[in-house]
């Protein structure tokens, strides 16, 4: 089955599971290249910033490829579906929109790098077999767009990659650092592996692959990870203690998020760029 | 009157050639192989499809703009200009004409390797005095197109673009 155009789109049903992807999609590199944005000029070392900001604005590019799909659909504009649509109608999963650490990006941050690595690792990882997976989907542009952000992503992947391994077989401080982070990552990360309560229905739809075979990749991509550096991968499969972000549900750290990033936006929602 | 895009797909192509990438001013729209295809809707409306380069790029919105009013001077007639970015094809650093890499050049950017797949080794030669002996600094430079390198022979930093290839 392949779908050319959102014009081709006859079955509700489909387009309805569709946008529910893309919702996912956008949401989560969205929120998660604001929190990236939070790091400028607080990186590590200056090579790093440079870095950093170029992932993440490619990342938040990402973001209004899936938002424009949207659009086609006749979601709305890709702005509005940015910074005017509520929490509650959110899709990314919790643990991306969690704050990098303590304090805020103009009060005294006191973020935890740690915390960042791996939280980019397992999700640049889990994007890429999204997007290896979203190669073959069935709606035609969503493929295009797929094959467009896996060019990009690739190096996006191997910057988190050599951060990860690096720290966690560092010296003992390093370890220790990045162990408690894996674990707590660990727990809520099978929010992001989830495809929400239409998962089995995108999978029907050839939109994207199953969820479990998907998950299976992620545990081998990073379990290689692990193994490189020497770590052990956690056992199970990932979690979702802090809730289900698919489902709707979200924290007040998001709120924050969205709040930041509208600010301007919300001043004057009339305003011409 | 009706206007047929072969009889102006030449036209086009002249205007395009005027705009530049704004982040390398020495390099053309078409250079870089960003032109894809262009439509006349209705006799009067000229549609071009352009592929964006790398997705996050800032400069699309300013290239888009150049673009309508480089091809808007050039060809009165046309009521209206749109441009689209598409992505039914992706672009890759294959795209880049000849010219285009010599431009690069003279703006001390160092082209991209003509064939280059996933995993290959990515050597880049100074842009400056032609020397093999360079380093990568960083992968993520200025731009999301490009890279920071530094040469051991001439002693100069420079920037290189990326390989980008269907992956």
């Amino acid at each position: 089955m392949s779908i050319k155009s959102a014009g081709e789109i006859t079955d509700q049903a489909y387009k309805q599971v569709l946008a529910e992807l893309l919702y996912q999609l956008g949401d989560d590199d969205f929120v998660l290249s604001f929190r990236g944005s939070e790091w400028l000029g607080l990186c590590p070392h200056i090579e790093e910033d440079v870095a950093f900001s170029s992932i993440t604005q490619n990342t938040m590019g990402h973001a209004t490829m899936y938002y424009k799909l949207l659009e086609e659909l006749g979601e709305g504009t890709a702005d509005e579906l940015a910074h005017a649509r509520p929490k509650e109608e959110r899709k990314n999963a919790v643990i991306l929109e969690e704050k990098n650490g303590e304090g805020g990006y103009m009060d005294e941050p006191r973020y935890d790098w740690a915390f960042t690595v791996v939280r980019n690792y397992f999700y640049e990882a889990a994007k890429k077999v999204r997007i290896d997976s979203l190669k073959q989907s069935s709606y035609s542009p969503l493929a295009n767009v797929a094959k467009s952000i896996g060019r990009e992503q690739y190096f996006h992947l191997k910057h988190w990659e050599v951060w990860f391994t690096q720290l966690l077989s560092s010296t003992p401080e390093a370890a220790e650092r990045m162990n408690i982070q894996v674990e707590r990552v660990w727990q809520d990360f099978g929010d992001v592996l989830s495809l929400g309560p239409s998962g089995e229905k995108m999978a029907e739809f050839e939109l994207i692959g199953d969820e479990k075979t998907l998950t299976e990749q992620w545990l081998k991509q990073v379990g290689s990870a692990f193994k490189a550096a020497g770590a052990v991968m956690p056992e199970g499969a990932p979690g979702a203690v802090s809730g289900n972000g698919r489902e709707g549900f979200h924290t007040e750290d998001l709120t924050q998020a969205l709040d930041t990033l509208g600010e301007v936006y919300n001043l004057d929602r009339a305003a011409a760029w | 009157m009706q206007h047929e895009v072969q009889q102006v797909r030449e036209e086009i192509l002249e205007a395009l050639k005027e705009v530049k990438d704004p982040e390398i001013p020495s390099v053309s729209v078409v250079e870089l192989g960003m032109f894809y295809d262009a439509q006349i809707e209705d006799g009067q409306v000229i549609v071009i499809k352009m592929l964006p380069t790398f997705t996050g790029c800032p400069a699309l919105d300013i290239i888009s703009r150049d673009i309508r009013l480089a091809v808007q001077s050039k060809i009165s007639w046309a009521e209206e200009v749109k441009v689209e970015f598409v992505f039914d094809e992706n672009w890759t650093t294959e795209r880049i004409s000849e010219e285009g890499r010599q431009n690069l050049k003279e703006y001390g950017i160092a082209p991209p390797p003509v064939k280059h797949k996933e995993g290959d080794p990515w050597h880049v030669d100074c842009p400056y005095c032609g020397s093999t002996y360079t380093t990568m600094e960083n992968i993520f430079g200025p731009a999301a197109c490009r890279s920071i390198l530094y040469c051991r022979s001439c002693k100069n930093p420079f920037e290189a673009m990326k390989p980008v290839s269907n992956i």
